[in-house]
């Protein structure tokens, strides 16, 4: 395995008196594919909210790409990060929200080129280029100048994914973005996943439910149940071999 | 000139006969715009549209033109007005004409009060065959009036702070005594002081009740926010 | 008829102050500084909590004598007096339209690698405004009745000359009340018109919880 694009060393999280996570130790590989998968309430959408740096691990570590996420040395001991080291670790990762979370005062071209005019520095001209060109990558070429409450949620998510990649990040993580959507609009999201995932070079890390789409594209599945990893290993392995009963239970209520 | 405490003494007794006044006032004119606004709410609710329109037109006139210029109106042109004019007695103005502005506030909270019940409640009420008094009674006005009560008592506080307007047509008010006191001894700044800590006293912990009944009440009325509170978080 | 330029300047004037002090105080209660906090926090309450035409006398009469300040003109006195009362009311609308805003922008824009400044000018403010001009505009229009009481303080306003006409030609009293009555609807009219328009732009573009 290569130098691995982010490593979780034994992570906590609690919020108030209830403990979501209770030890997550996870390396994801540079271009990997990973599949979160497990009931509600396991913790899977909170580990990808502490790499966005959205939530604060309560101890443990994160690192990105050889650096510290929420921490930082000094004086060869860790410190809690400032805002100013986490933009700078922040910008390899993008994010695609359950709820799209467009900007809804701006059109669907200006929510992607916002970030890299205003945060990269990117001239307007070729931000703009880049915004079209991953907005027709989308299938949205023809609709820049709509604003969001003219799309339907499989455009929005579309649109949200688009400004992800706009940032070319070293990963981009995916909260249950079809499980917003109506059944008929799931398909078209899902497409757009699996082109982006064949381009191969950037790491995805997703939280679904679609098991089938998960064995389609993953690399590696992992399953999380109670605040732990419980299993993880090739699709094949996890999704049809494992002797786990829980493990069981919870996939026999996606077979039809 | 600093601040001196004398004054303060001095000035106490008579601003603090001005409160009852005031208070009581409030009470009068506040009571008197509840009752107004139920006229509004019903002549409005009659459906004969120039009428509607002739109403809504008056109220946005009240609503829109300052409560000082109707007060003045009421106390020195009413009694020129040919054939119904009537010389009328300060507080009497004080009362008719807070009351009356107000009124068209409160009306607008009678009425999103009322409109802001389900036409299902409505259409259940007409099936199950009730008579026209037991559906407002029973049905919706039960429904309509709790929900108001926070926004109604903060009409009451807004109140409070515009009676001090009537000291300029010579009601013996806080703010009128301690004008009184200020022209007599050449001191305003204790006995206004002392009126505005008056006022901060009396509204503040009042303003905070209503703030928690309606956090209570959204608790009960919404249930998208169960705790009904209202994040007070840093925004980040 | 005299005295309408005063009543408009005295308008524009507090409108203006009031608006800046709205925002610098809405953003002084949600500042991660608990002094800066707790100090506007106060000052929110204790203009809301007193009377606006007590605070004129108070900033007229009293004031001066406090600390030998004197506020340049009875100009100023009255349009300061205005534009902290109406200030401290709206630094509420600055700062809850702020906090409404669904938290998922936040984290949009977080994700985005935004910085906090350029969170609040890109996402966030953009959305609030707009909840807040409906507002704003409800209280330009008790900020025009307002204006009425700085002929208290002795500025030659309208209602000035009004009350100084009437008391020459008594029995023209009522024709003398209803016009300035007029002349504040007409006034007002504009801005009424600007709310309701308002009122309908608001609920566009904007996410909120």
């Amino acid at each position: 395995m290569a130098k691995p694009i982010a490593v979780y060393n034994d992570v906590h999280k609690s919020f108030g008196d209830v403990e979501v996570l209770k030890g997550i130790d996870l390396e994801i590989a540079p271009a990997e594919k990973v599949a979160l998968i497990g009931p509600s309430g396991s913790g899977k959408t909170t580990i990808i909210r502490m790499l966005m740096t959205l939530e604060q691990p309560t101890s443990g570590t994160i690192v990105v790409d050889g650096q510290y996420l929420w921490h930082m040395e000094k004086n060869g001991e860790l410190v809690p990060a400032n805002e100013k080291h986490l933009r700078q670790v922040r910008g390899d990762i993008g994010m695609v929200f359950q709820h799209f979370n467009l900007f809804p005062h701006m059109s669907i071209l200006e929510n992607c080129m916002v970030a890299p005019i205003n945060v990269k520095g990117v001239p307007k001209k070729e931000a703009r280029e880049r915004s079209v060109e991953m907005l027709e990558k989308v299938g949205l070429g023809d609709k820049l100048d709509d604003y969001p409450s003219q799309l339907s949620g499989g455009q929005k998510q579309r649109v949200a994914m688009a400004r992800a990649l706009v940032m070319r990040p070293k990963i981009m993580l995916f909260d249950e973005v079809t499980s917003a959507l109506d059944p008929e609009l799931v398909g078209e999201v899902l497409e757009v996943i699996r082109d982006i995932a064949k381009e191969g070079e950037m790491a995805m890390v997703l939280v679904t439910h679609e098991m089938d789409f998960a064995r389609d594209i993953a690399d590696r599945v992992v399953f999380l149940d109670e605040g732990r990893i419980a299993e993880q290993g090739t699709p094949e392995q996890v999704l049809e071999n494992s002797e786990s009963e829980r493990l069981n239970s919870f996939l026999s209520r996606f077979r039809s | 000139m600093t601040w001196n405490w004398n004054y303060v003494v001095e000035s106490l007794p008579a601003i603090f006969q001005g409160m009852w006044i005031t208070l009581g006032l409030t009470i009068a004119c506040y009571l008197f715009a509840m009752l107004f606004g139920f006229v509004w709410t019903f002549v409005r609710r009659i459906p004969w549209r120039p009428l509607q329109m002739v109403v809504a037109f008056i109220m946005e006139f009240i609503r829109s033109t300052p409560p000082l210029v109707q007060l003045f109106f009421l106390y020195y042109a009413w009694p020129m007005v040919p054939y119904v004019g009537l010389t009328l007695d300060p507080i009497t103005v004080a009362i008719i004409g807070l009351g009356v502005h107000f009124s068209t506030y409160i009306a607008e909270i009678y009425r999103s009060g009322i409109e802001s019940i389900d036409k299902g409640q409505w259409e259940a009420a007409t099936a199950l065959n009730l008579s026209l008094k037991d559906k407002w009674t029973k049905i919706i006005l039960p429904q309509a009036i709790p929900p108001t009560i926070p926004m109604l008592g903060n009409y009451l506080i807004i109140m409070f702070k515009e009676v001090p307007l009537t000291s300029t047509i010579g009601v013996a008010g806080m703010l009128h005594m301690a004008n009184n006191f200020g022209s007599k001894n050449f001191a305003y700044l204790e006995p206004l002081t002392l009126v505005a800590l008056f006022f901060l006293v009396m509204s503040y912990p009042t303003a905070v009740l209503f703030r928690k009944l309606e956090q209570k009440m959204n608790r009960r009325f919404d249930k998208s926010n169960p705790t009904g509170k209202i994040d007070k978080g840093v925004v980040t | 008829m005299k005295g309408i330029n005063i009543t408009i300047t005295v308008l524009i004037a507090s409108a203006i102050l009031s608006y800046l002090v709205a925002f610098i105080a809405g953003f002084g209660r949600l500042s991660n500084n608990i002094f800066i906090r707790k100090f506007t926090g106060f000052y929110v309450e204790v203009f809301r909590g007193t009377s606006l035409i007590v605070q004129l006398f108070w900033f007229y009469y009293a004031l001066p004598g406090l600390f030998d300040i004197h506020l340049a003109s009875d100009f100023w006195a009255a349009v300061i007096a205005i534009a902290m009362n109406y200030g401290a009311y709206m630094s509420e609308i600055v700062r809850g339209s702020i906090l409404s805003v669904a938290k998922g922008q936040r984290e949009a824009a977080t994700a985005l690698n935004m910085s906090r400044f350029q969170r609040m000018r890109l996402v966030i403010l953009p959305q609030a405004v707009r909840m807040m001009l409906p507002e704003f505009g409800n209280y330009l229009i008790q900020m025009l009745k307002a204006t009425s009481l700085v002929s208290l303080v002795g500025l030659t306003d309208i209602l000035y000359h009004g009350d100084i006409f009437r008391s020459t030609h008594l029995s023209l009293a009522p024709t003398v009340y209803i016009l300035i009555l007029v002349f504040y609807f007409i006034l007002a009219l504009p801005l009424i018109w600007l709310t309701r328009w308002a009122e309908k732009q608001s609920s566009k573009g904007v996410a909120s919880e």
